[in-house]
């Protein structure tokens, strides 16, 4: 019996996939006009009782949030797509929308018709052109065969390289057309969101997951997953293993499983750390490949689903060197407003830098774990959370690594070794 | 450069995609590399009065987002992703060999100005880790060899083809141009998806 349950990806095989007419051979917009016929109100019971939860790391239950809009308010109302995918590990909704544009369009019009909206926005990073001309070209293709421009209009946004615009109210910064940073909350978007106006601000994933919804039933989403995670998900696999790739699959289903599918990981070596849900969520070890994924079991054990991006590092990799890297990031893409993450992400650097290079002492390791103190909890969004994340989670489970390149005086592991050519003369 | 009434015409109908025009102000500094080749002076101008902004609103936007680029970069921008799964997985290699290959260092550009070189931030293909991009476009599973056979086939005029994009790779103008949001017609070339966006779905129709 298989693990795996193709949804979103059930058709990506097929070289038209991205087309209309590709959309269209496997019932494509028949969902969104039966949605259409219905009641709003109804839309978004169904997608409540599907269980639908947030794709993009949070899990918000997503038929709740679009409960939230205030109806009857004579305001306009805006969706907003967040395709702004850039969660270092995160590279599920960048294939989804190059290989089937089509089925999130098709989940704006339904979206949009539950919160009585009439414009949907795809907020998409800048960095794939050639994603962009995808969903671009579908737009245009909806809008020549009428399927868009009556009733709903959705307008392609393209961002231009900044990590912290994922966050949903930098987001509505940047799309308003200002510098990307967030805001404070409450007012939550629900009630004053782009242009100040009642907005609902979605993942890829979650809104490509409806038509299929619409079309099957709460009922049958609701028959995979798990007691509170349900229905299926891309689970993205990367990193040291044989076949790295998206499979898409129930939740609940458990790293040893995926490993078992994908060859596991490469030969002659085994799991040292991963992340559950990209960067930003606390590193696991080997001692959590039958931990549930789904957003209660990875919780339960200390870390997070996020964007279910499962980024394998074998025995080879520097715990030390991977987290530096991701520090690194995070300084890099810290939008400067609040001080505990502009100040805090630089500091960090500046002392895993020396941890690296074994010029540290065992003190450094306390004053780490206290600034990131400081910045959980404490920082305007979860940007500065999430930094704290792996540095924490490695400390706590790789202490000895740590003190290892003290004592040595440097980092003891080859970098060579960890490459995917080790060996082949690289 | 000038920007002529055809140009600006672009810019209002750019403008025009928006409930509110300040909205436009991303794709208009796209599209102003997409002429000059980075933001210009002359094209802060542009997109300040078409938008009845001053100056200074638009340099903010502007300097706060790494793909808008304040002095010119080749005419293929090469990233290589140093993020860490690619960093580990080869992309710390790749970039140091580029440097060394090309002679240049970050966000620099070798003197025919054909190619510049910057590292980068994941960019969503961990599945095919070392990842380079070029103007943006996909070059997935990179080695050392390839990534410079890569450069190499730039500065020769002939640049290699994207792995997960169109036929021909297009020039960073051409590309910008993309990323306003204009269309070049090659959104049906190239492959709807590689090897590993498969995996699950191939394994799934063995019953695995």
């Amino acid at each position: 019996m298989t693990k795996l349950a193709p949804v979103l990806s059930a058709h990506w095989d097929e070289k038209d996939s991205f087309t209309l007419e590709g959309y269209k051979r496997h019932g494509g917009y028949t969902a969104s006009a039966k949605a259409l016929a219905m009641d709003p109100d109804a839309v978004i019971q169904l997608v409540k009782d599907s269980g639908l939860r947030g794709r993009g790391g949070a899990g918000f239950p997503t038929g709740m949030k679009w409960g939230f809009i205030p109806q009857g308010d004579n305001k306009d109302h805006y969706l907003v797509v967040n395709a702004d995918e850039s969660e270092p590990g995160t590279c599920k909704d960048t294939p989804l929308l190059m290989a089937n544009p089509h089925v999130l369009i098709e989940g704006c019009i339904i979206a949009c018709h539950a919160i009585r909206a009439k414009h949907a926005f795809i907020y998409i990073r800048g960095e794939v052109t050639h994603v962009v001309r995808r969903v671009n070209q579908a737009i245009a293709d909806a809008y020549a065969a009428g399927i868009l421009g009556n009733g709903v209009d959705v307008v392609l946004h393209i961002g231009a390289g900044a990590y912290i615009c994922g966050e949903e109210t930098a987001l509505l910064d940047s799309l308003e057309g200002f510098r990307g940073q967030p805001r404070l909350r409450p007012p939550f978007p629900a009630i004053a969101g782009l242009y100040a106006r009642p907005t609902v601000v979605n993942n890829v994933e979650s809104i490509a997951s409806v038509p299929a919804i619409v079309n099957n039933g709460a009922e049958w989403y609701q028959s995979m997953g798990t007691e509170k995670s349900k229905g299926t998900t891309l689970y993205s696999l990367s990193g040291h293993v044989v076949n790295p790739g998206q499979f898409e699959a129930p939740l609940g289903i458990t790293l040893r499983e995926i490993l078992d599918l994908a060859g596991g990981v490469r030969p002659g070596h085994k799991l040292k750390f991963w992340t559950p849900g990209g960067s930003s969520t606390p590193l696991f070890t080997d001692a959590h490949l039958d931990t549930p994924l789904d957003y209660e079991g990875v919780a339960a054990a200390g870390s997070m689903l996020g964007t279910k991006a499962l980024q394998i590092f074998d025995e080879t990799t520097c715990v030390v060197r991977a987290v530096l890297r991701w520090t690194e990031f995070y300084k890099h893409e810290s939008c400067g407003k609040c001080t505990p993450c502009r100040e805090g992400t630089w500091w960090l650097v500046q002392i895993l830098r020396d941890l690296e290079a074994g010029k540290g002492t065992e003190a450094d390791l306390a004053k780490l774990l206290d600034l990131c103190d400081n910045i959980m909890g404490r920082s305007f969004c979860a940007l500065g959370d999430g930094a704290t994340s792996p540095i924490t989670s490695s400390i706590k489970y790789f202490r000895d690594e740590y003190i290892a390149h003290l004592t040595q005086g440097g980092c003891p592991f080859d970098p060579v070794a960890s490459t995917l050519f080790a060996g082949a003369g690289a | 450069m000038a920007y002529t009434d055809e140009d600006i015409q672009v810019m209002e109908s750019i403008i025009k995609r928006y409930p509110r025009p300040r909205s436009a102000i991303m794709p208009l500094l796209h599209y102003v590399q997409s002429k000059a080749g980075y933001v210009t002076n002359e094209g802060i101008e542009a997109i300040a009065k078409v938008l009845q902004l001053e100056a200074a609103e638009v340099t903010a936007v502007s300097t706060f987002y790494t793909q808008y680029k304040p002095t010119p970069v080749g005419e293929y921008h090469v990233g290589v992703c140093t993020n860490t799964l690619c960093a580990v997985m080869g992309g710390d290699a790749i970039f140091a060999s580029l440097k060394d290959h090309l002679g240049i260092g970050n966000d620099e550009v070798t003197a025919d100005g054909k190619v510049s070189l910057e590292h980068i931030e994941c960019n969503a293909a961990c599945d095919y880790a070392p990842v380079v991009m070029a103007n943006w476009e996909f070059y997935d599973n990179q080695t050392v060899e390839s990534a410079k056979d890569l450069v190499d086939s730039m500065r020769a005029g002939n640049p290699k083809p994207p792995t997960r994009g169109p036929n021909k790779l297009v020039t960073w103008k051409e590309a910008s141009a993309v990323l306003a949001g204009l269309s070049d017609g090659l959104a049906h070339e190239g492959v709807q998806a590689g090897e590993p966006t498969l995996l699950g779905l191939k394994l799934s129709k063995e019953g695995k």
